[in-house]
């Protein structure tokens, strides 16, 4: 079924044949990561990391990399997503389904909203907005102390396990049974999002970030579709946000800060902005190296800082741009 | 009760004109590069730094004029090793780029100056109170507003009455009618940066005074800093100067009735700007979109 997701957005023709060997190649690492990370040295936990935060950063991908529009505050949809999961378990009901929904409505909802006031913003004042948005919640998790528990964070709720008919999925003890949870419901979001943007609608949205003014001429409602595809890309961030509350069972502010939203960017850019699994790639590579260095050294921000800067100088379309233009040379 | 009101009035004053010399900075790079610099917060730290490092050499006085000099010295460094590359790339490049400049920036003040706080010494004068009724209002606290009254209208003066700042405020309007005129906009871009790193490093010193030294003391006032450029209106110096003080008074003043929501009503305050004058309160039409 994931096997329909193309690697979408060139304008050239990347061979058939190519495609699918590249999606094969995918999945088969994805699947079988169980068997190979521990032999790498990394543990399970670090690779449902890369799939939360890649899902995260290929959410805000549909709206950087496929709309041309800059959101500089994902983290606030991923963090109220954690919180609306966390909140959920905590204090409604002891359901994983339930807590999912609940964080990936919160998120998106409040994304929804906020995208009404700011779709007809541009560029850096567009990004601006939604930095300054995005704090909004920073400051209400931080300091609502008897319901979110500050700044220490959200503690004291548990995944719980899920009852499907005869069977019972256990995923509240984490290891293999919990990495493939994740990789499901990453799984069906991406699918979503790969047919998504193959639509005529995606279709739509290249056709805005390419050319504005042009789009507008044909008579595409350019603001509808800038404020659809932001209010669908908070949504799957916020998706993404619940299952990091499900990873580590807690959920704290920092989930909502604004260095969070640039990690995000800076992943997709990492991986290459314009294409459909980088983010994917990015969020490995930067986590594997986020988790790496700070094991090294007290002075992991210098070098977390020095990538941002090196990647924007040296290497901007990222992995997967740099290689897709190899391919077409 | 009285006092009570004053005290934080003289507060809202003080943090707003924090508020206005950070937004003023950082609203002329935006203006005139199309840039959001991320790591301003870590210029103002910079300044209090350089400060703190060379008042026992010049002195207070000396340090306070030397420093943001210092200051914008290396902002001009950074503006022509680093920011210029990406003038004529998508804006994500040059968020990413002072995003981590700032992280780059502030682990840099752990590094030299260690993570704990340093107390600024203050000249004798400065700091004893005025009355004893009126305890919380030293000769510093005047001082501060004193020095960014001058600042403030020293920029506007520069900006009105020299060549160089005609062109700023030109090149706000439209770059590249600025540049087949026959300006130099490489250059003027440096300069711009520059000063708006000047008025950083100069409320960094200021701040140092007030709150001591730390290596992300800028980090707090940022954030209101972009919210006062939305709130004024983008595009508009006249504007953030409101946008400014406003929210510092608003949030001082929320401080007296409900201290806890001081914070949420600045972003009250933006939200309401959004909703029903988008383009800020003293903005251009279309200068937003």
């Amino acid at each position: 079924m994931t096997m329909a997701v193309a690697s979408l957005g060139g304008r050239l023709p990347i061979t058939a044949g190519r495609r699918e060997l590249a999606l094969i190649a995918i999945w088969t690492v994805l699947l079988t990561v169980p068997l190979w990370l521990p032999l790498l040295g990394g543990y399970t936990a670090l690779a449902g990391r890369v799939l939360v935060f890649g899902l995260a950063a290929m959410g805000l991908n549909m709206l950087l990399g496929f709309t041309g529009v800059l959101s500089f505050g994902h983290a606030a949809y991923f963090g109220l997503g954690a919180y609306g999961a966390g909140l959920t378990l905590r204090y409604l009901v002891h359901s994983t389904p339930l807590a999912m929904l609940a964080g990936t409505l919160l998120g998106g909802l409040a994304g929804t909203l906020f995208g009404m006031l700011i779709v007809r913003r541009r560029g850096v004042y567009f990004a601006m907005c939604t930095i300054a948005f995005g704090q909004l919640w920073y400051y209400l998790a931080y300091s609502w102390n008897s319901f979110t528990g500050g700044f220490d964070g959200l503690r004291d709720f548990q995944r719980a396990a899920i009852e499907l008919g005869p069977f019972t999925l256990h995923i509240e003890d984490g290891g293999t049974v919990f990495y493939f949870f994740l990789l499901a419901i990453f799984a069906v979001a991406v699918t979503l999002m790969g047919l998504l943007l193959r639509s005529p609608f995606g279709r739509t949205l290249l056709a805005i970030r390419e050319n504005e003014r042009r789009a507008r001429f044909l008579g595409i409602p350019v603001e509808r579709h800038i404020w659809l595809s932001f209010s669908i890309s908070c949504f799957f961030t916020a998706l993404a946000g619940t299952l990091y509350a499900l990873l580590n069972n807690f959920a704290d502010p920092m989930a909502l800060h604004y260095s969070l939203s640039g990690y995000f960017v800076v992943m997709t850019v990492i991986g290459g902005m314009r294409t459909f699994w980088g983010p994917l790639l990015g969020a490995a590579v930067f986590v594997s190296l986020q988790d790496y260095i700070s094991s090294m050294t007290v002075n992991w921000m210098s070098f977390v800082g020095a990538v941002f800067i090196l990647v924007v100088l040296f290497f901007p379309r990222g992995l997967l741009g740099t290689m897709r233009r190899r391919l077409k040379e | 009760m009285i006092q009570l009101i004053l005290f934080n009035v003289t507060n809202g004053l003080i943090i707003g004109a924090f508020y206005v010399l950070m937004a003023l900075g950082l609203s002329l790079i935006l203006n005139l590069s199309n840039v959001i610099n991320f790591a301003h917060g870590n210029f103002l730290a910079l300044g209090g730094y350089l400060a703190f490092t060379l008042s026992p050499t010049l002195g207070y006085w000396g340090a306070l004029l030397v420093s943001p000099f210092l200051t914008a010295l290396i902002g001009f460094a950074v503006e022509r090793l680093m920011i210029r590359r990406i003038y004529n790339r998508d804006p994500v490049y040059s968020l990413l780029l002072t995003f981590g400049l700032a992280f780059v920036m502030q682990d840099a003040a752990r590094y030299i100056w260690g993570p704990n706080g340093l107390p600024m010494g203050l000249p004798a004068i400065l700091a004893q109170p005025i009355t004893n009724n009126l305890f919380f209002i030293t000769y510093y606290r005047i001082f501060m507003v004193a020095v960014v009254i001058v600042a403030v209208a020293g920029l506007f003066a520069f900006l009105r009455y020299t060549r160089v700042g005609l062109r700023i405020r030109a090149g706000t309007f439209d770059l590249e009618t600025v540049s087949t005129l026959g300006v130099n906009v490489r250059h003027l871009r440096t300069f711009n940066f520059a000063l708006g790193c000047l008025l950083a490093g100069l409320s960094g010193v200021l701040a140092a005074g007030q709150i001591g030294l730390n290596p992300n003391m800028g980090d707090d006032l940022l954030m209101p800093s972009f919210i006062a450029i939305i709130v004024g209106g983008v595009g508009s110096l006249i504007g953030t100067l409101f946008g400014g003080l406003l929210i510092g008074m608003a949030a001082a003043l929320t401080t007296v009735v409900y201290p806890s929501a001081s914070e949420a009503v600045i972003y009250g305050i933006l939200m309401a700007v959004l909703l029903i004058r988008p383009r800020g309160l003293v903005g251009e039409e279309g200068m937003l979109s």
